[in-house]
């Protein structure tokens, strides 16, 4: 297992000088200096100013040595400052916008799980029926639905409609009057429509690919062993064929992390709430050169994260992963 | 067994399914719509009416007016050539580059292969919206751009796809018998691998401009895709988030219309994978 798992982080190294290179050439693309606009707008600037803070970022020099020395300061986490009027360390922003969203996409992963799995259950245990059928309408509706529509539908449905909850932030104006049990009730409150959109797309993806996996996994011959041996119908779907269909789950979960970490701009913006998302929004809105870098790069990063954590629980699961 | 080419069957079996048939109508009806645009549309797109804004749907306007007084049908129709568009530039651009990587990878192994599947796995850790809104946003938001960012984000499906074909032929005997006959590696990959491996392209391609286009509407709404006065479904849906209160049809039909094309992409996308490939029948 350790094996594994030294095998798995050796991998990792050349993916993640492939990522660093790839942010580092995307945001060199672009036309003109990352000082450009900070100080184009600001007259005062003159010519000796601009190509002072030039070599301050080391712009003057060239490209390859631009980079070197930008890995040299990744190593140590220092993604430099952000360009905004606050002018704080790139990484202390990040980090704490980190949480939010990584605890929505933490929970809208459990609903994903929660509602998927036994609707992919359900359906392949009884192909073509009704309620099949029904699933698979779903699914594809569920594929073909923009995000950020089905966000605005339900803030008018249950937010301006119904008033039942709240369509933006993460908390109420009057937040810091309430008791502590009303409190937690009033973030919850807050939480249920961005969890909601940002589990939708996976929901479908998931319930689907549950489906062909149980229905794979009927198929084989110890499933037909089982029955044979006069086992309840139930122990024979939920002991032996759902251990097995859910083991490929993991890496779709693995899969799913980019996916989220990309999503979170839609919802955030739509909802208000202050994650990666909407930072990394505002970031390339107003081309702030080092908070997109870093961002881009610590994107990257969580999945490769995913990806690993998703790796190693398969190994954990499936003994046959670690002998390979 | 009936006779017939390859495309004769293909037809033969996709017109059973009666799904895949509803969507290859639906996109022939926006391939129609599109071109048609200046012929069907009831008002021009871009008209101004600063008295009439924002007026619910009525015969005058059947889908209602924008925040501007524009006909909101209008703008939609030539949304429609919009979406087509993008979709198309971009997976267009996505198949080539997933096509010949693909195919590098694939037909010559070692270290090549070693090289692009890196590059594939690097470019797969991204998370494709943020690396789309970096490059947009750094250049200009305009529709080209968009088609080009949105295709060098999305081609990495192909190319495993098209390496999985490859490896698969390379070593079959019409492979070495050409090779006997004395064909280069780019006839061998183009001539003999190529349209073998053309079947599964073809439906990743139908499904990939399902995704542009969401992937477009939900760059347009966010204020990062097609520009306005440039009509989008995206960023008719940006109106409709601004005016939530108190037009609802600003939102509503924009975004069905989204709904439907995208649904009818993955229709028929799923039923040319069976019809091309029978053994998937259930």
């Amino acid at each position: 297992m350790f094996f594994y798992l030294f095998k798995r982080l050796l991998t990792m190294i050349p993916l993640l000088l492939g990522i660093t290179l790839i942010s580092f050439t995307v945001i060199h693309l672009a036309p003109g200096k990352p000082t450009d606009l900070a100080l184009d707008l600001n007259p005062a600037v003159t010519k000796e100013v601009k190509e002072k803070m030039e070599r301050l970022y080391g712009l003057d020099k060239p490209l390859h040595v631009q980079y070197w020395n930008w890995l040299k300061r990744l190593a140590v986490l220092d993604f430099g400052n952000s360009f905004a009027t606050d002018g704080r360390p790139v990484l202390d922003k990040i980090g704490e916008r980190l949480p939010i969203t990584i605890t929505i996409n933490l929970l809208s992963m459990a609903l994903i799980m929660a509602v998927a799995i036994p609707l992919g259950i359900a359906s392949a245990t009884r192909p073509h029926s009704l309620f099949d059928q029904a699933t698979t309408v779903f699914v594809f509706v569920g594929f073909a639905i923009p995000t950020f529509w089905l966000a605005l539908l339900l803030m008018i449905l249950f937010g301006l409609e119904l008033n039942w909850l709240p369509i933006s932030g993460l908390t109420s104006y009057n937040y810091d009057q309430l008791g502590p049990f009303m409190q937690a009730w009033d973030r919850v409150q807050h939480l249920i429509l961005p969890v909601l959109i940002s589990a939708f797309g996976g929901l479908a993806g998931m319930s689907r690919y549950m489906r062909a996996n149980m229905l794979e996994v009927i198929r084989q011959d110890y499933i037909t062993t089982a029955r044979a041996k006069g086992l309840k119908e139930r122990v024979v779907i939920y002991k032996h064929a759902l251990r097995n269909a859910l083991m490929p789950v993991i890496t779709l979960l693995g899969l799913s992390v980019p996916g989220l970490i990309g999503g979170s701009v839609i919802f955030e913006s739509i909802f208000a709430i202050p994650g990666l998302g909407q930072l990394f929004y505002q970031g390339v809105m107003s081309r702030d050169y080092p908070l997109v870098m870093g961002g881009l790069v610590i994107g990257a990063v969580l999945t490769l994260l995913g990806n690993l954590l998703a790796d190693l629980s398969y190994a954990i699961v499936d003994p046959r992963i670690r002998v390979k | 067994m009936p006779s017939g080419t390859l495309a004769q069957e293909t037809w033969r079996r996709f017109k059973t399914n009666k799904l895949a048939m509803a969507g290859a109508v639906v996109v022939l009806f926006l391939f129609v719509i599109s071109i048609l645009a200046p012929l069907v549309s009831p008002h021009d797109p871009n008209q101004f009416h600063l008295k009439r804004v924002l007026e619910s749907p009525s015969w005058d306007h059947l889908l209602g007016t924008d925040e501007l007084g524009r006909d909101v049908l209008a703008r939609m129709i030539y949304g429609a050539q919009i979406s087509l568009k993008v979709g198309f530039v971009a997976v267009g651009i996505a198949t080539l580059i997933g096509i010949v990587l693909g195919a590098l990878a694939g037909y010559y192994s070692g270290w090549v292969d070693a090289v692009i599947m890196r590059l594939v796995d690097i470019m797969l850790c991204f998370p494709a919206f943020f690396l789309i809104l970096a490059v947009i946003a750094l250049l200009e938001p305009s529709i080209w751009n968009i088609m080009i960012v949105i295709g060098l984000t999305s081609w990495m499906g192909v190319a495993r796809l098209v390496r999985a074909e490859f490896m698969g032929l390379k070593n079959r005997e019409f492979v070495s018998a050409a090779r006997v006959l004395g064909a280069s590696d780019y006839r061998i990959i183009f001539r003999h691998l190529m349209p073998n491996a053309m079947a599964p392209v073809l439906v990743s391609a139908t499904l990939g401009v399902a995704g542009a286009i969401l992937t477009e509407s939900a760059l347009s709404f966010l204020g990062i895709g097609v520009q306005p006065p440039t009509p989008s479904w995206g960023n008719i849906l940006t109106a409709g988030k601004d005016n939530i209160e108190v037009a609802w049809w600003l939102s509503v039909f924009p975004g069905l219309a989204i709904l439907v094309t995208v649904l009818a992409y993955n229709l028929l996308g799923e039923g040319l994978r069976e019809a091309l490939d029978p053994r998937l029948r259930e």
